[in-house]
């Protein structure tokens, strides 16, 4: 029994216009064409989607192995980066 | 403990989601593979008993709901074989396992679909036990999996609905078919009842798998609650379940109901179920049947990025 040897792709779909793809979980199809066919069939047989993106799972660089370590870091410590570092008077309108 | 354990251990204890490149403990990893590939399996040898009935349904509506229903559960085997791929599982050796043996799929998909009323009976009981271990999975402390599950979910309540719908129908047709109607929930009551699995005092992974919220509730729990919500039902539709036993309590507010044959459940997953031997053999074949294809797609796939490159 020869094995499957088609490669895994990861599954984006854009539930409708307006929104961003989402990742929606992954595949394995021969090739592009037939992991976009693929997706259609199983992850929008209900309207999810109105787009589709695949790419192969090994295309994909990730920012570390694991999910929660220094490479957010930066961004951690810059609290003055939203907008509810400012006090600002209660009074003041439309802020 | 290691820092890496520390961590693991702080994200279950916040019920923080554990994804899919977080170090994890092996049994951990283990216990989840298991338990995505137990349930992967299910959902694709679940095709079989009702997909039986597929050519023969009584109306192309029936037909229609019938064939949606039966890929809808292939779907699931799918989100569910790479939520497990996902921990490093191999699809083609999961395949493996499910043919050999070494992993099971739950033992329901072992029993015959003898007449079309089984096939609403399936999606009543079947499908709503289901629902009922799967709703509190939507939480599992594996994000690929708590995702999987969430998507399932959404799709089992059509299969419930669609069953009950089929029932209700039968119901109002001639007494032969309530008489069918009744017959396919005697067959398929008790077995529906074992789909939570042992009883609490004999089910020993319950506790780990409790702590790492990989579980949310005992088996006894949702099985009370099973029964809980399908009394009702069952008044409703006109049928009634095959347990003497089965009566209110109002003191527990709950359904007390009679014991479970444990030994036939035993039997039926060791492999010595009325149909085991024919739902394997099935799905090997359909897989080795389908060498050629996988085969054929890879070369035809090579032979174009060649082209491509020339060109
Ligand atoms: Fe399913
Ligand atoms: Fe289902």
């Amino acid at each position: 029994m020869s094995r499957n040897s088609w490669p895994l792709y990861e599954v984006f779909v854009r539930g409708k216009r307006g929104l961003n793809h989402v990742h929606v979980g992954s595949l394995h199809a021969a090739d592009d064409e037939m992991a976009v066919r693929h997706a259609r069939d199983l992850y929008t047989r209900r309207n999810e989607g109105v787009s589709i993106w695949v790419v192969k799972a090994a295309d994909i660089t990730a920012s570390s192995p694991d999910e929660k370590d220094p490479f957010f870091e930066p961004s951690g410590d810059k609290v003055y980066r939203h907008p509810t570092f400012y006090e600002i008077p209660d009074d003041v309108p439309h802020m | 403990m290691t820092d890496l354990q520390q961590d693991f251990e702080a994200t279950i204890a916040a019920d923080h989601r554990i994804e899919p490149r977080d170090w994890l403990p092996e049994g951990y990893r283990k216990t989840m593979i298991r338990q995505i590939a137990q349930h992967a399996h299910s959902e694709i040898i679940g095709m079989q008993p009702e997909g039986n009935w597929i050519t023969r349904a009584p109306s192309l509506r029936r037909k229609a709901i019938l064939l949606a229903k039966v890929q809808d559960e292939a779907g699931h085997g799918l989100y569910l074989y790479s939520a497990a791929e996902t921990l490093g599982a191999d699809r083609g050796d999961l395949t493996e396992m499910l043919i050999s043996g070494r992993q099971k799929y739950s033992s329901i998909f072992n029993y015959p679909t003898l007449t079309f009323a089984d096939v609403g009976v399936i999606g009543w009981l079947v499908d709503g036990a289901a629902i009922c271990n799967q709703v509190p999975l939507c939480r599992s402390s594996y994000g690929p999996y708590a995702r999987a599950m969430i998507r399932i979910c959404k799709e089992e309540s059509f299969h419930q609905r669609q069953g009950y719908e089929l029932l209700l129908t039968l119901m109002r047709g001639t007494q032969a078919q309530r008489d069918m109607v009744q017959d396919a929930v005697n067959r398929w009551w008790w077995p529906s009842l074992m789909m939570f699995g042992p009883p609490d005092d004999a089910s020993p992974n319950t506790a780990q798998s409790m702590a790492w919220k990989i579980k949310r509730h005992t088996n006894d729990e949702l099985r009370q609650r099973f029964v809980d919500m399908s009394v009702p039902q069952a008044e409703k539709l006109g049928v009634t379940f095959p347990d003497p036993d089965l009566k209110w309590n109002a003191e527990r507010e709950h359904y007390d109901f009679g014991p479970i044959d444990w030994s036939e459940l035993k039997r039926v997953i060791s492999g010595d179920g009325p149909c085991n031997a024919e739902r394997i053999e099935n799905r090997r074949r359909a897989h080795e049947d389908g060498d050629w294809v996988r085969e054929a797609a890879i070369a035809h796939a090579a032979k174009n990025s060649r082209k491509a490159a020339v060109a």
